[in-house]
């Protein structure tokens, strides 16, 4: 079973509904004995940084998370919760992160040339650093849904894709058992799920 | 690079696509589940949802439509027609809409725009503006381009992105339904005017329009068309591969 955690931020509907679509048992819930027991972790996220780090902490989710991720159960940030994995975000202030990943959040603004739209918005293809199990099932220039200001950097050794954008932005990440995507798999069509698919069998 | 987007628009009133579509293959040509099923799987890149209902039932009937097509189809979908308060917003969103679209909502009370995007960020924000000249001024249009707001529509256009909208559909009234091209020079205007995504809207007729358009404006983002897609006067997978021989990035 996978538990996606529900600690007050975003619209879970479709990310609910992509697991179910795959046949993947996944559930929405703020229960903490449900979490500690699922097989696998979602942390999901939108809008901004400082809202949702605070949502995690004021709800005990954040030392929960990073319990289960030190006992090696699969963890998935998405978006905003991959961004939440790494160690500090720059948006809008400077905020503590949950740190199982090396690295800082910086805005896209200033790091691309200025002719390029903020948020980075649409479908871009992902190109693979390295070999993660969790590409087993897409290839090298399939694309995949963006929808973000702020991008991960300094996190060198946990990238596993990038996509282009003036910049190569960090798109996906890995270190062990503890993964994150930035785009949306739940909105990248046929690629995205099998993203899901390919989580659904790490262990 | 960012792939240009192809996004085909489906008008759906009480819980049923108007127009229905006369693909092979579709048991029901006006299931708005079915058809979805049917974009999505053909290279569509999103899918816009235009809800024409006026009464309330239709209306429920629409959400209950929505909620479906989200949980088969995972591209992202945009909704719009009788968006006029944060609460329309709200009760699209938790269908698993990704962004709504404003047009009318917004002229009225363009605080509208400030407000949602407050609440759930500018990239759900998407202001559709549907445009005519007169005079040779491009002035804005309300209730599906029946009244004359006497709104200059490039200052309506950058006001609404100051208040926070992140996205704005541009559609000519002018080209709409001539089939004769996309308005290149209202988008391009729209395009220098703004520095958030922009989606052409009304006069295609044929693959080279699109070709035209992406060549043309190379800061638009996403073509939107309805009926030629409807009618498969143009097929999505042909449009794509023909675009990406003409070096315009799109996702294949």
């Amino acid at each position: 079973m996978i538990a996606i955690i529900d600690y007050g931020v975003g619209n879970l509907f479709s990310l609910v509904s992509s697991f179910k679509s795959i046949g993947a048992d996944a559930i929405i819930t703020s229960d903490k004995d449900v979490i500690r027991n699922a097989d696998r972790i979602i942390l999901p996220g939108v809008g901004a940084f400082s809202d949702a780090a605070k949502k995690l902490h004021d709800s005990g989710m954040d030392r929960l998370v990073i319990e289960l991720a030190k006992s090696g159960k699969p963890i998935m940030g998405i978006c905003l919760g991959m961004q939440l994995l790494f160690e500090k975000s720059y948006e809008y202030g400077e905020h503590e992160g949950l740190g199982l990943l090396k690295g800082n959040v910086v805005p896209i603004e200033g790091a691309v040339p200025a002719n390029l739209k903020i948020p980075h918005i649409g479908w871009n293809a992902l190109h693979f650093r390295g070999s993660s199990s969790l590409f087993k099932y897409i290839k090298e220039g399939d694309c995949v849904y963006f929808v973000h200001s702020f991008y991960a950097a300094d996190c060198d050794e946990s990238v596993i894709a990038t996509s282009e954008y003036g910049i190569e932005l960090t798109a996906a990440v890995q270190n062990g058992n503890v993964m994150g995507c930035q785009f949306h798999p739940e909105k990248s069509g046929a690629v995205g799920l099998n993203i899901l698919r390919a989580f659904c069998e790490e262990n | 690079m960012i792939k240009k987007r192809i996004i085909p628009c489906l008008d759906v009133k009480d819980g049923r696509v108007v127009k229905g579509v006369n693909f092979s293959g579709l048991s029901d040509v006006s299931s708005p589940v079915e058809l979805a099923k049917y974009y999505s799987d053909n290279g569509a890149d999103e899918l816009v949802f235009y809800d024409i209902t006026a009464s309330f039932e239709g209306r429920r009937l629409f959400t209950d439509i929505l909620r479906e097509v989200a949980s088969t189809i995972f591209i992202p979908l945009t909704v719009g027609g009788g968006i006029n308060t944060t609460e329309d917003f709200d009760r699209v969103l938790k269908c698993g809409a990704d962004k709504v679209s404003v047009n009318s909502g917004a002229i009225k009370d363009p605080d509208l725009i400030r407000r949602a995007a407050q609440k759930y960020g500018n990239q759900c924000v998407v202001i559709s503006a549907d445009i005519k000249r007169v005079d040779g001024k491009f002035t804005v249009f309300s209730k599906g381009g029946r009244e004359n707001t006497g709104m200059e529509a490039i200052a309506w256009i950058k006001k609404c992105v100051e208040l926070g909208a992140g996205e704005v559909v541009v559609n000519s009234i002018d080209t709409d339904g001539v089939k004769k091209g996309f308005d290149i020079e209202m988008l391009k205007a729209v395009c220098d005017a703004v520095n958030v995504p922009v989606i052409a809207s009304g006069g295609a007729g044929c693959v080279r329009d699109f070709v035209d358009l992406f060549n043309e404006i190379p800061d638009i983002d996403a073509g939107l068309a309805a009926s030629v897609f409807h009618f498969g006067e143009i097929k999505i997978p042909d449009l794509k591969k023909e675009l990406h021989k003409n070096d315009i990035s799109v996702r294949l």
